[in-house]
């Protein structure tokens, strides 16, 4: 039996993490456990005052349990990887480990007053996308659907926190792995 | 369909290479890696990229520059994405003159550098529409159109490129859908007279007086209707080449009249007493077997000689399998603009399904097929299920067009020949499908005298 493992590090409350785990319940077939993480620190980037999010997903990579069919971490840090200024979340494409970050997704980030109910809409699209990633989906061409690419939070907010027809099809067809 | 278009990302620094083209391929698209200006330029001679990212600073003896005019020597037609971690006007200005489409900062912003990509790729979808509604529209095929690995069609493809310039007279023989029409086009466009016209003409489709004033002319008042003089289609193929289809129904006459243009170069208009004289290449095709025309009386042996001072026989598609795969994915590219369908590729399980079929209809068969096939697919990938009419139709096929008159064992024969074509001879698998068991396979064989 493989599980769709959902962690946090030690900044994100089990309340925020209950968020995400609910989200890809019963979305890729996989009964959801929730697991913690160590802290992500060691990614730190004191040049760039982020943490890189390459570091972070081999680290995820590696704590993957046996039964993990894959594993989701979520992170409060600012992620980024070495060419983009920052990325909301990184997968490995069609691999075990994807994470995503909050801190991009709070409403205080862009000065604005803290809204639980939007941080928990962009997270739960947000781990839709990533899990996509990891179970082969590539980004989708309908803005609607959890796997089109947001590169900024309006973005995210138009889209739907669900898949399209032909990607929920594909992911039908996908074996579990 | 992001995943027709290939990209390079070339960066000495691994992490910078990997994550940019981990973002792209996130994005669907087959995104290659080179760590130096000489492995872009090595990886450029084997892949036809559509875009590349190219890091400026790069040690080993190439800069980002030095690698870019080289590709674009290479690859004129490719677009080419200058990223820098020290932005100077100096640079920017540098690389832009020497071809680079962009110039982008690194770290870059994720909306900047996907708005980018979808830019170039729109662009580039529209210019590959343009090109093949425009060979679709002037049908200017060349050789390396053609899409094969097959050994014999190479050389085929070898010999229209020899004989292209030349004005000796062609014969292609093949069967229907084989691109009998294609070849001829080729060997027009690769040679001197490509700037001419080239004018087919389908011998098949016309009645016998109607073929003759379509060839050669009338003149006004030579019958009903001929209110005015008319060109014929050798006329206006002057200086260029005429395609003659099917030329193995022509009636005995227009036999005679032929080959006195291709021994005269001249001819009359129908109703007309002034020769024409005309520089025409002649390039006659047919799907049946001329020789045995010949030699059952029906086709005049001086004209098959003249038409036959160049022979091509195009091999069915079922004796160049190996090229099933390649031209269904040519033709599922082609289709998916045309369609405007994002189906991807064809599984595995689809390819062995067509591999394995007959295609009696060959390659026009083979592209309608893969068309009816989209048409239908909701998904991105076309599967077995998609190709289930072919079964279907291949049962039907074999099992109403059984010739009238035949006997029971002339039609076990017919069976168990086709059955041991399809198997390549193996005698335990042409028995399993067939239901009996081996020794009696044997016999049959040896009964009906069955050449293995």
């Amino acid at each position: 039996m493989k599980y769709l493992y959902v962690a946090s590090s030690p900044e994100v409350s089990r309340e925020d993490r209950r968020i995400v785990g609910d989200s890809v319940a019963g979305e890729f077939g996989l009964p959801v456990r929730e697991m913690e993480i160590p802290a992500v620190d060691f990614a730190y980037d004191a040049g760039r005052r982020q943490h890189g999010s390459i570091a972070v997903l081999e680290m995820v990579a590696r704590l993957c349990p046996d039964d993990a069919g894959k594993l989701l971490a979520v992170t409060d840090r600012d992620l980024f990887v070495p060419v983009l200024t920052f990325v909301f979340g990184h997968a490995q494409l069609g691999g075990r480990a994807g994470v995503i970050s909050l801190a991009r997704l709070r409403q205080e980030f862009y000065g604005l007053p803290p809204n639980r109910e939007v941080l928990k809409e962009r997270a739960a699209k947000e781990a839709l996308h990533e899990t996509g990633h990891m179970f082969g989906l590539v980004h989708c061409a309908d803005r609607s659907c959890a796997m089109s690419l947001a590169t900024n939070v309006r973005h995210i907010d138009t889209k739907q926190a669900a898949f399209c027809a032909q990607c929920g099809a594909w992911l039908r067809r996908e074996p579990r792995k | 369909m992001n995943n027709h278009w290939q990209i390079l990302v070339v960066d000495d620094e691994e992490v910078m290479c990997e994550s940019l083209a981990a973002w792209l391929r996130e994005d669907g698209y087959q995104v290659d890696t080179a760590a130096s200006g000489h492995e872009a330029i090595e990886k450029t001679r084997l892949r036809d990229y559509a875009i590349y990212f190219v890091d400026l600073k790069m040690p080993g003896g190439m800069d980002g520059i030095e690698a870019m005019m080289q590709i674009r020597r290479l690859r004129p037609e490719a677009s080419i994405i200058i990223i820098t971690a020290y932005a100077t006007v100096d640079t920017a200005i540098t690389a832009m003159k020497e071809g680079a489409q962009e110039y982008i900062v690194k770290p870059c912003n994720p909306e900047e550098i996907s708005l980018l990509v979808n830019r170039i790729i729109k662009v580039k979808n529209l210019q590959r529409e343009n090109t093949i509604l425009r060979k679709k529209l002037n049908r200017q095929y060349v050789v390396h159109d053609i899409v094969t690995k097959n050994a014999r069609m190479h050389e085929i493809l070898e010999l229209c490129r020899e004989v292209a310039s030349l004005r000796s007279t062609v014969l292609i023989q093949g069967e229907s859908g084989t691109g009998k029409e294609m070849i001829a086009r080729a060997i027009h466009n690769s040679g001197d007279r490509a700037p001419k016209p080239m004018i087919s003409v389908s011998c098949a489709a016309l009645a016998e007086t109607l073929l003759e004033s379509e060839l050669f002319g009338s003149e006004k008042g030579a019958f009903t209707g001929a209110d005015q003089q008319k060109r014929g289609k050798f006329e206006m193929a002057d200086g260029g080449t005429i395609f003659l289809d099917e030329i193995g129904d022509i009636s005995p006459k227009l036999q005679v009249d032929l080959l006195r243009v291709l021994q005269e170069r001249c001819f009359y208009r129908v109703g007309g007493s002034q020769e024409v004289h005309v520089d025409v290449r002649v390039i006659a095709a047919t799907h049946v077997n001329l020789q045995q025309a010949v030699a059952d009386g029906k086709f005049r042996d001086d004209l098959y000689y003249r038409l036959n001072v160049i022979e091509i026989r195009i091999p069915p598609l079922r004796e160049r399998r190996e090229d099933i795969p390649l031209l269904a994915r040519h033709f599922l590219e082609r289709l998916a603009h045309e369609l405007g369908k994002d189906i991807r590729d064809i599984s595995e399980g689809a390819l062995k399904l067509l591999m394995d079929y007959n295609w009696p209809g060959n390659v026009r068969e083979l592209e309608n097929t893969v068309e009816r096939a989209m048409v239908t697919c909701k998904n991105h990938v076309l599967t077995e299920e998609s190709f289930a009419f072919l079964a279907m139709n291949g049962l039907a096929g074999k099992a109403w067009t059984a010739p009238a008159g035949m006997t029971l064992q002339e039609m076990e024969k017919v069976l168990i020949v086709g059955t041991l074509q399809r198997t390549n001879g193996n005698i335990k698998e042409s028995a399993s499908i067939l239901g009996i068991d081996r020794s009696t396979l044997y016999e049959k064989i040896k009964r009906y005298e069955i050449p293995r």
